[in-house]
């Protein structure tokens, strides 16, 4: 059995940040596991760009925002394990792992969870219908373009206007496929508002919002698509039924966090985002292991992933130097309103950062709306918000000194209210 | 009058930037958030650009694909061109990011230049 | 060259045959039209050892239901293939179908089914706590269980390979004709010649019969929607939950599967079409209606897949097994419908009897009747993992994480006896692909690593044979100057 002080299981950007953010704090001995034959995870294969506006005020492709990091974590000499698969992680931290040279257990002080998630698959939807070839979730497909080199089909149909949809719908394009839709059951897209221009508009692309996929059709290779207009219950009407002859169906219809190691953990996990429930430490409910990225909640920008994870790894190497308190006294943050879900969930004020930042997702789109922070009944903070959708993350900061002014407050609520 | 309202795509905030011309014809531009966002509403309506993100064929190692950028904003018009200039290109490992791939792609003034460093393998005859 | 034994139909049927028949010094070879055993019907069913409660008394299904029932224990430890006896209930939710309950129980004694019990509300609550609240009573059926349907074809079908007999994959009988002393099978991938023929051709098996004998028959395609639910409800109940059955079939049911999922499924309908196993929203919507029936609290979100299979009817309800009766030589296994699965090795054991009796022939002094599956990484040890990498470190490599299926099982299912090339059969030999990211994570490796062994580029690599291709072009294919 190995002993380390801190494990990162993942080698893509939440776990390479981490790495970095621990390394700053002062641990040396940290190992990343990575399934993968290179470090930099699902970054590699997006090779459009958009990201690190924030991190680096650059616009990087995500192979440039990866090798970022991954040259950092060169020059600081942490070690990856690659093409190591984790297989179980228990309570008490000990981890199993597998590779060409064998099975590795490896008992470490602290463990930053970071594996990302996974694409919802087609079985998850029930769509009616054959089985055929040429259904794709969009990253797969991504994978075949980016880094095989070739085309899944030429005819397309993209169900889901998420960011993977609309960016493989260009992408495709670009590359002499014709994309004939992207379909979205929601009547706004989950996007970013610039993919929607970048991907679609420029491409004349049309985006047939309020719609489903009612029926895959062909016998061994995929023929075309039923799609048919959905009511106010997202049910379809059938009257709206039209056929869209096509050989390739993308999905992008959702991203699910992979927890499966977290829960060998005994991990406590989060129904709403299907991530771990988190304190501001970003620690979870077993001691000791902490969560950051895609694992912990979906995040839109890598940059975010970035933040969230250099504190995640700072605050499991703060662990391992003894340095969080053993007792703790948390209050709920409390989502309210049209406040879906908040990172993290809860919260000890007397052991928080000058400025903590609190991410959360909403759960429709709002136009006109505030963004409110109550601490106890006190409503400490509140901004206008043009627009708020469920595909844009964002953030409220709470700091030390909020709480300072009350005497004991018993919870924190976010909630976003109607502006008058 | 005319008014035409985009979305600028520079950054994640896609801002709501409206531009119109008043009575006397003047360009006017409301709703950006940044300086770049008010640059880009500017050019838009006359002469897009684009940044343009590929890939190309990669020997010698063990990926098959380069992820390749231009390094500069190209016509919108002259996207597929770009990508069809990229058709036969093929590049032999080792890379570096920002190795110039191709020179003034389709005479927009930008380059392609590779975004990924990849290193030579011996094992890459083995690869499908 | 004429073999002794051409088998049409690489099903259950047609295996567990092969397998029996490789007892005997014969040269036995299986005909199948896909690219893998177990492509048709025997891969897409509810995976059920059934009691025999349900046969009518009599008939070939109760006789061979009731004695295949008995050979699984032997069976799938032989030829290592997964087999539990989790027991099965039918369900009654008022007095009338209590009634029905008792005449299945006196059906089950007369067919000779052991052990049967009719228990109460209280007592089926105890065995699963997670039944509806609106059940009256259960009929209890110890003998029940529950298997993986085509892990259990490739078992005999390896084992018969092992064996001697030859299996010809993509090998399509699109013409049988009887000549002087011996059948002449032929179709795209050649012909075979055989003294005897066996046909076993499941949805087709009509088709086979019709163009040699004139006691016709006709097959009607059956199809039924399942639904598979994710692990974690995998253990929501441990025996197999029947309805009450109908003229259409046992009904829906809610069982566990051997590998940890939970299976809801079938529905009935009869369709013209031998190949159109799709779902459509109705089904599936009765799928889950039927089995929110049964069990309190089944969870919506936990869906990570839904199918059709079809089954291979025959008017009379009944199986038709035996020799031809005008054409010598030609032995009909065909109207396998459910309590086929159940049935098979009873049946394997009945024609290969037929075939020794046409034949005489003697037995087969090199047959050995253990077979191992190749090792699964999943369910090996530390020390079986730690030394299986050190004879192979393709052991080491996981492809697919959601079911820790590794490089080396993949390799073995594409080498061994009757090796495979293609996506979707390497998924049913090895579960790359099964899990709950359905392939969304592996497929790419699986395709990779296919495309390597078999020295094709990406793109010729399929899913499930020709024109299921993974892979259309290289990109940019399709890009041209001045568009």
């Amino acid at each position: 059995m190995q002993n380390i002080d801190l494990a990162i299981i993942g080698g893509g950007p939440a776990g390479l940040a981490a790495a970095v953010g621990a390394h700053t704090q002062g641990i040396r001995d940290i190992v990343i596991f990575e399934r993968d034959s290179t470090p930099g995870g699902i970054l590699n294969q997006c090779i459009h760009n958009g990201f690190g506006l924030h991190a680096f005020k650059e616009e990087l492709t995500g192979p440039e925002y990866a090798e970022r990091f991954i040259q950092q974590t060169k020059d600081l000499g942490i070690r990856i394990r690659l093409n190591t698969m984790v297989l179980s992680i228990s309570p008490q931290r000990e981890i199993t792992a597998v590779n060409e040279q064998g099975v590795l257990h490896v008992q470490a002080k602290a463990i930053v969870l970071a594996m990302g998630c996974r694409e919802r698959p087609r079985g998850a939807l029930n769509i009616p219908g054959s089985r055929p070839a040429g259904i794709y979730t969009a990253g797969t497909a991504q994978r075949f373009v980016n880094l095989n080199g070739y085309l899944p089909g030429k005819e397309v149909v993209i169900l889901g206007s998420g960011d993977i949809g609309l960016i493989m719908a260009r992408r495709m394009t670009l590359e002499g496929v014709h994309v004939k839709a992207v379909v979205e059951l929601m009547p706004y897209s989950n996007g970013l508002k610039r993919n929607i221009v970048q991907c679609l508009d420029d491409f004349g692309i049309p985006l047939l919002l309020s719609h489903t996929v009612t029926e895959i059709v062909g016998r061994r290779r995929l023929e075309g698509v039923k799609i048919a207009q959905v009511d106010a219950d997202r049910r379809p009407v059938p009257e709206t039924e039209q056929y869209i002859p096509c050989d390739t169906l993308l999905l992008s219809v959702g991203l699910l966090p992979e927890n499966e190691l977290s829960k060998s953990a005994g991990v406590q996990l989060s129904p709403i985002t299907g991530g771990a429930v988190v304190n501001e430490q970003l620690e979870t409910s077993a001691e000791g292991i902490f969560a950051c990225g895609n694992v912990l909640h979906v995040h839109d920008l890598v940059d975010y992933v970035s933040e969230e994870s250099l504190l995640a790894g700072r605050n499991a190497a703060r662990y391992i130097q003894n340095a969080l308190a053993e007792t703790r006294r948390n209050i709920p943050i409390l989502p309210r309103g049209g406040v879906r879900y908040t990172v993290p969930s809860m919260i000890d004020p007397r052991l928080m950062d000058p400025e903590l930042v609190v991410r959360f997702r909403v759960d429709q789109v709002y136009r006109g709306y505030r963004v409110c922070v109550y601490l106890g009944d006190h409503l400490e903070y509140s901004r206008k918000a043009r627009v708020l959708t469920p595909g844009e993350m964002e953030s409220v900061t709470l700091t030390q000194a909020m709480f300072a002014k009350q005497e004991t407050v018993p919870s924190v609520t976010v909630s976003v209210e109607r502006a008058e | 009058m005319n008014m035409a309202v985009l979305t600028c795509i520079n950054c994640p905030l896609g801002c709501q930037i409206t531009v119109s011309a008043d009575a006397l014809g003047r360009q006017k531009i409301e709703g950006y958030g940044c300086k770049r966002g008010l640059e880009y509403a500017k050019v838009e309506l006359t002469n897009p650009t684009r940044m343009v993100t590929s890939t190309v064929r990669l020997q010698n190692a063990d990926i098959r694909q380069l992820p390749v950028k231009t390094s500069a904003p190209v016509p919108k018009a002259k996207i597929m061109d770009c990508m069809c200039a990229l058709k036969a290109v093929e590049v032999s490992a080792p890379v570096r990011a920002g190795d110039i791939i191709v020179r003034n792609v389709c005479g927009t003034g930008s380059d392609i230049v590779a975004t990924r460093c990849v290193a030579a393998s011996e094992s890459a005859h083995c690869k499908p | 060259m004429v073999y002794d034994v051409a088998i049409i139909g690489g099903g259950v049927i047609g295996c567990t045959i092969a397998r029996e028949l490789s007892r005997l010094k014969l040269k036995t070879v299986v005909l199948e039209k896909e690219n893998d055993v177990a492509s048709g019907s025997s891969k897409a069913n509810s995976g059920i050892v059934h009691g025999g409660y349900d046969c009518t008394p009599g008939t070939l299904k109760a006789r061979f239901n009731v004695e295949g029932n008995t050979m699984f224990d032997d069976l799938s430890q032989t030829l290592d293939f997964p087999f539990r006896r989790n027991g099965s209930m039918v369900l009654a939710f008022d007095q009338d179908e209590i009634q029905h309950l008792e005449k299945l129980l006196m059906q089950g004694i007369k067919n000779g089914v052991n052990n049967l019990e009719i228990i109460n509300r209280e007592a089926a609550l105890r065995l699963e706590p997670n039944l509806s609240d609106e059940v009256a009573a259960a009929l209890l059926i110890p003998s029940g269980g529950i298997v993986c349907p085509y892990e259990m074809t490739f078992a005999f079908a390896e084992n018969a390979a092992e064996n001697g007999v030859e299996f010809r994959l993509n090998f399509p009988a699109e013409s049988v004709e009887k000549q002087a002393g011996f059948f002449s099978v032929a179709g795209p991938a050649g012909e075979v010649r055989a003294r005897i023929l066996i046909n076993a051709a499941g949805l087709y098996a009509d088709v086979i019969n019709n163009m040699l004998s004139q006691s016709r028959f006709t097959i009607t395609p059956r199809r039924g929607e399942y639904c598979l639910l994710d692990k974690t409800e995998g253990e929501l109940v441990t025996h197999t939950l029947f309805q009450l059955p109908t003229k259409a079939g046992k009904g829906i049911l809610v069982s566990p599967t051997v590998d940890g999922n939970l299976l809801l499924g079938p529905t009935s309908q009869d369709i013209g079409d031998k190949e159109l196993k799709t779902t459509t929203r109705e089904g599936l919507q009765a799928v889950l209606l039927a089995a929110r029936r049964d069990v309190k609290s089944l969870p919506a979100g936990k869906i990570i897949t839904s199918f059709a299979g079809l089954r291979a009817i025959d008017e009379t309800g009944d199986f038709i097994i035996g020799r031809s009766p005008d054409v010598e030589n030609l032995i009909n296994v065909a109207g396998i419908a459910s309590p086929g699965l159940t049935s098979a090795p009873a049946i394997a054991v009945h024609v290969a009897g037929l075939v020794r009796e046409l034949t005489q022939a003697e037995p087969n002094p090199d047959f050995h009747p253990v077979r191992k599956a190749f090792p699964r990484f999943r369910h090996m040890s530390d020390e079986q993992r730690n030394r299986a990498i050190a004879k192979n470190p393709d052991y080491g490599y996981v492809v697919c994480r959601c079911e820790q299926v590794t490089k080396a099982e993949i390799l073995a299912a594409m080498r061994g006896p009757i090796g495979v090339r293609d996506v979707d059969a390497i998924k049913r030999r090895t579960r790359a692909g099964m899990g709950r990211c359905q392939g969304g994570f592996c497929m790419t490796r699986v395709s990779e690593i296919i495309a390597q062994e078999l020295g094709i580029p990406l793109n010729e690599v399929t899913k499930n044979g020709g024109g299921t291709n993974l892979l259309m072009d290289l990109n940019k294919q399709d890009l041209h100057e001045g568009e």
